[in-house]
């Protein structure tokens, strides 16, 4: 894949651009409400070292990891079970595309009243945000794997399990990535916005509770660790998709 | 199709029926969640008194306030983008990796910098939904076909004229995919950041009700916003397949 100067150009130049505008804002703004690039870089490095910071990242990580895993697993149960069943396929597929668009977090009330305030209900939320896409892209890929494959494993005498494990899977890996991809991003949405209500550790909890406190240093360098690890992680995942794509 | 749609309605009324049998044998205890059908005598009660009038309205203005937002600035972005191939380029990945990013957890950055009125909610909203808009007006510009813009160019119309009386018409179903999008994200960041940290709007009604172990008021208001919601939704699926259906797209 060779890139060319503009594509790799362009975006540190954007980049650049968008450093500008933060430092303007601060010297605009002041030390009120705003920190430059500078120092928020500076102070997320000074709370990495703090060992009061750690308990809260861990959290995070551990309520995001189990997430992403039950988000993982749950769609793609559900995706390869409503895309070879092709009646089950239609009745529900616009309930989990009407799921993915309706503001899951008034339903986080239910989760914490059913798993009690602490990481469940975290992981449950991550999870609810997680498993939509994953479902619907694994859905939509079983369906479309080409009926020749299938026909295949039909005149081999494979049991279903072994069509789904040697022909459904593999076929339609290119578009399953892509759906963990986007459940990614989700989970991690949703575990951060648990956190940001009723809870008492976790990053979100640091946000929510920094904003009492007027800590601006504290929300600066918390929502930049986020954004740079959802956009590094995400940017890593789409690179792979995109080779994964190319490559069928 | 009609038997489809019967066997979804069957579906969900089979999963209330279920949720209200355990709610009434106590499975689910009413702590947690009372009966489905106490859920909606409530909600009947509670709309009919009023007393959540001005939240719902509040609630709305402020989605319609970035809805309204997204799509101008969105689609003007668009066009604008469309005509710089470098500045293209150049924001691709940004756009590509854009939804990754948890944008409520802007938040409580904005609270300090605007106050907790309706700006940083809108901004929220705004920020969700803007990028939709731009990525899929950006699809529809890609696609009007080349005959179209060579007719313009001979009728020797100017850019703007080119955009609104060509360009822009001829996207009009990509388009719309991205005002579905920002219809849906002007909600979820209004009512995601009215929960979180709030003074009105039914988001923070919901909050405050949980708070206060109040479920006759809760639970109603969550099944008001999923209505609302799939409603809203279901209206602009309807209307974008009409639309795509009519250029013969799908």
């Amino acid at each position: 894949m060779s890139l060319t100067r503009i594509e790799i150009l362009g975006p540190i130049l954007v980049s650049v651009a968008l450093l500008a505008i933060w430092q303007c804002a601060y010297w605009l703004i002041g030390d009120i409400a705003l920190r430059s690039p500078g120092q928020t870089v500076r102070f997320a490095g000074e709370l990495l070292s703090r060992p009061t910071f750690w308990p809260h990242l861990v959290e995070t990580a551990k309520a995001f990891v189990a997430a992403l895993a039950i988000a993982s697993l749950l769609g793609l149960t559900i995706g390869l079970l409503l895309g070879l069943g092709k009646t089950a396929g239609d009745v529900f597929e616009p309930m989990l595309i009407a799921l993915y668009s309706i503001p899951k977090v008034t339903l986080y009330p239910i989760l914490l009243l059913s798993f009690g305030l602490g990481l469940s209900a975290k992981i449950a939320f991550g999870a609810l945000h997680g498993f939509i896409p994953v479902a619907l892209f694994t859905m939509n890929a079983a369906r479309n794997v080409r009926p020749i494959f299938l026909k295949t494993g039909r005149v081999m005498k494979l049991s279903r399990w072994d069509v789904v494990r040697k022909i459904v899977f593999p076929a339609a890996l290119p578009e399953i990535f892509t759906g963990l991809r986007v459940g990614f991003s989700l989970t991690m949405i949703g575990t951060v916005l648990g956190e940001m209500f009723a809870s008492q550790r976790g990053l979100g909890y640091l946000l929510m509770n920094a904003i009492g406190l007027h800590h601006v240093d504290v929300i600066m360098a918390v929502t930049l660790m986020l954004v740079l690890f959802a956009a590094v992680i995400s940017f890593a995942l789409l690179a792979i998709d995109r080779h994964l794509h190319k490559r069928f | 199709m009609k038997p489809i749609f019967l066997l979804r309605l069957l579906v969900i009324a089979g999963f209330i029926g279920f949720v209200e049998a355990l709610c009434r044998i106590g499975i689910i205890d009413n702590f947690t969640m009372p009966p489905p059908s106490r859920i909606a005598a409530d909600l009947a009660r509670a709309l009919a008194s009023g007393k959540f009038n001005g939240p719902i309205r509040a609630t709305l203005l402020n989605a319609a306030l970035a809805f309204c937002l997204a799509v101008t600035v969105g689609i003007t972005a668009a066009v604008v983008i469309h005509r710089l191939a470098a500045l293209r380029t150049s924001l691709d990945p940004f756009f590509a990796t854009y939804y990754a990013v948890p944008v409520l957890a802007f938040y409580p950055l904005l609270i300090i910098l605007f106050g907790l009125g309706s700006a940083p909610k809108v901004i929220i909203a705004f920020m969700l939904g803007v990028v939709a808009v731009i990525v899929n007006t950006l699809n529809g510009l890609d696609r009007v076909p080349r005959v179209l813009l060579k007719s313009a160019r001979m009728a020797r119309m100017g850019w703007f004229a080119t955009a609104t009386q060509i360009t822009l018409p001829s996207a009009a179903p990509f388009v719309l995919t991205g005002v579905k999008f920002a219809v849906a994200y002007a909600l979820i960041g209004i009512i995601g950041s009215e929960f979180i940290m709030s003074t009105d709007g039914i988001g923070f009604e919901i909050a405050f009700a949980y708070n206060n172990f109040d479920n006759a008021t809760m639970y109603p208001l969550i099944v008001l916003v999923m209505i609302i919601s799939i409603i809203v939704n279901m209206l602009l699926s309807i209307w974008e397949k009409q639309l795509l259906e009519r250029r013969g797209l799908r």
